[in-house]
């Protein structure tokens, strides 16, 4: 409805669709492994201190989008910009937590040290360890329950635990905006629960959280907003407007069950 | 005794530790990332330019080698990559086929080449020239401070030991972010690190060593030392920078009892001829590689 609306503002420039603001605006976004498209053309517009959750089908490019966003794929077409500026200006602000199948948890490294990676920017090449950055990451293991582990070789963590460090490791770089991978797959119950208050915490302290997701009965107690996808954009908006039953049928097709359907819209 | 050991047996030995020491530390990084083939992949890949350079010079030195490596190696990826494209097989495949071949190439090209006059021959390739590359100037100790008699060492040794330092201090430099891609790539990369470069920098070093060892000690050794010691040191520690320690221990341990090992072992069991001192380096850090599999503190499984 208001696509390609241009506001002047002030000094002249343009800002479009609120995306001089948002902490993370996508336009035009295309990605494709091959000649395979992944996404097509994504246009998103995170609304800064919200809680967006990412849902859509297996293979929809949810993480695929997350990954253009944040510039470890280079997408074929589109841009993005993270509180109005290009990515390169703006890495101080954004927090990346991967999925945890993707690194080899073998890896020599002990718990601590993993949470003192999110220091990196900080600390540079050569620059020493003092004890305010041991002090910090310290606590934002205590942040994620897990400072009683710190000397702890990686490998012997459960899924969840592993899952709370690379969480610990994001809260260690003091963003703003925070983009999670799927941060609930796989993980025990009191994870999700360790997890989901600091989500909410940040919430708390005006930060953005932005989360591939994939347990579509949990969105609405723990999201406030959804971007819905499928290759393509096929939604986004508060869970009022945009987790409907409507909206979820053209997202999933045939893959959610219509009973599963109405049990959402239900509870909506 | 001291003039005997300084002349003959010092300088081997040193080029023996300086190659195995200068291999081991990017291997580390290697075997971490599961690249720890491409050690074996560029000394085998190499040889065909070597034989190429010593056939156009006519001589055996460094930079003509030096370069002839590295031209092999870039036909080797421009090889491997059609071959993948072409043939529509996957990377391991193309790089086994392109290896092999390129080595039998090299081979072949030696066998066909005049190499009497020099000792550069297919055991050459395989086992170096350790025990050959003596200090003859060397009177004892003494000369170990003796700028006149110094500049007479060998210059393998002097082109292993630049090649080790500068290794390692681009090793002790790049650390942290060696560290952080090597294990989570994507990560590293939100926190703008150059993971491609730091990615390439490291095969990149890891082909110098093997260059510049493949002279001195051919190419056993260097595909033991890529593998052998950082995968024991894995299986004694849970920290990287304490593993890379127990490497260089383990490589250095390697290269002096082979060493020694090669020359007087075969005479304690009453032999009479001393065996390669390369075949021997690279037997021993299998036998610590087995050892620390069997009762290293960190193993995994």
């Amino acid at each position: 409805m208001h696509g390609t609306l241009e506001l002047a503002t002030q000094d002249g420039r343009t800002a479009r669709d609120g995306a001089e603001a948002s902490p993370l605006a996508l336009r035009g976004m295309t990605v494709s492994y091959g000649d395979q498209p992944v996404v097509f053309s994504v246009d998103m517009t995170v609304q800064e201190g919200a809680m967006t959750a990412i849902i859509g089908p297996n293979g929809a490019g949810k993480s695929t989008l997350l990954k253009a966003a944040l510039g470890i794929v280079t997408p074929l077409a589109g841009r993005a910009t993270v509180y109005g500026q290009p990515l390169a200006q703006a890495r101080d602000r954004i927090a990346y937590v991967p999925q945890r199948a993707s690194v080899d948890w073998d890896f020599p490294t002990e718990v601590l040290d993993v949470v003192m990676m999110g220091l990196y920017r900080e600390l540079g090449l050569l620059r020493r360890v003092r004890p305010r950055h041991v002090a910090r990451a310290m606590e934002c293991l205590a942040r994620v329950g897990m400072q009683d582990f710190a000397d702890r070789q990686i490998g012997q963590l459960s899924g969840g635990q592993q899952q709370r460090v690379f969480l610990a490791r994001a809260l260690a770089q003091g963003a703003d905006l925070y983009l999670l991978d799927e941060p609930f797959a796989g993980v025990d119950a009191a994870t999700e629960k360790a997890i989901i208050d600091v989500l909410k915490d940040l919430k708390s302290e005006g930060k953005t959280v932005v989360a591939v997701h994939h347990d579509l009965s949990t969105v609405q107690a723990y999201f406030d907003r959804v971007f819905l996808i499928n290759r393509r954009r096929m939604g986004e908006g508060t869970v009022a407007q945009a987790f409907t039953a409507a909206a979820l049928q053209a997202t999933y097709g045939g893959r959610l069950a219509e009973g599963q359907i109405a049990q959402l819209a239900l509870d909506a | 005794m001291g003039m005997e050991f300084v002349a003959l047996s010092l300088p081997p030995l040193l080029i023996g530790l300086f190659a195995a020491v200068a291999c081991a530390l990017p291997g580390n990084f290697l075997v971490l990332r599961k690249q720890s083939l491409i050690g074996d992949a560029i000394s085998h890949v190499v040889l065909p330019g070597i034989v190429v350079a010593f056939l156009l010079t006519g001589r055996v030195a460094a930079w003509p080698m030096m370069l002839g490596a590295a031209a092999a190696a870039l036909v080797a990826v421009v090889l491997i990559e059609a071959i993948r494209r072409l043939g529509r097989i996957e990377a391991g495949a193309a790089m086994g086929v392109v290896f092999t071949a390129m080595f039998a190439g090299g081979v072949l090209l030696l066998e066909q080449s005049d190499t009497s006059s020099v000792h550069l021959d297919v055991e050459h390739a395989l086992y170096g020239n350790l025990e050959s590359l003596i200090w003859l100037e060397a009177t004892g100790w003494s000369s170990l401070l003796d700028p006149a008699a110094l500049a007479t060492l060998p210059a393998e040794l002097t082109r292993m030991a630049v090649t080790l330092a500068v290794i390692g201090v681009l090793l002790w430099l790049f650390y942290r972010p060696l560290k952080l891609t090597t294990f989570d790539e994507d990560y590293a990369r939100t926190l703008g690190l150059p993971v491609t470069a730091l990615g390439l920098g490291l095969v990149i070093s890891a082909a110098v060593a093997a260059v510049a060892a493949f002279d001195a000690v051919g190419s056993i050794i260097v595909i033991a030392m890529f593998i052998c010691p950082p995968a024991a040191a894995r299986m004694m520690t849970n920290r990287l920078g304490a593993q890379i320690g127990w490497s260089v221990a383990f490589a250095a341990l390697s290269a002096v009892l082979g060493y020694v090992l090669a020359g007087y072992g075969p005479l304690w069991l009453g032999a009479q001829n001393a065996v390669s001192a390369a075949g021997m380096i690279a037997t021993v850090s299998g036998v610590i590689l087995a050892v620390a599999a069997l009762v290293g503190p960190h193993r995994r499984g």
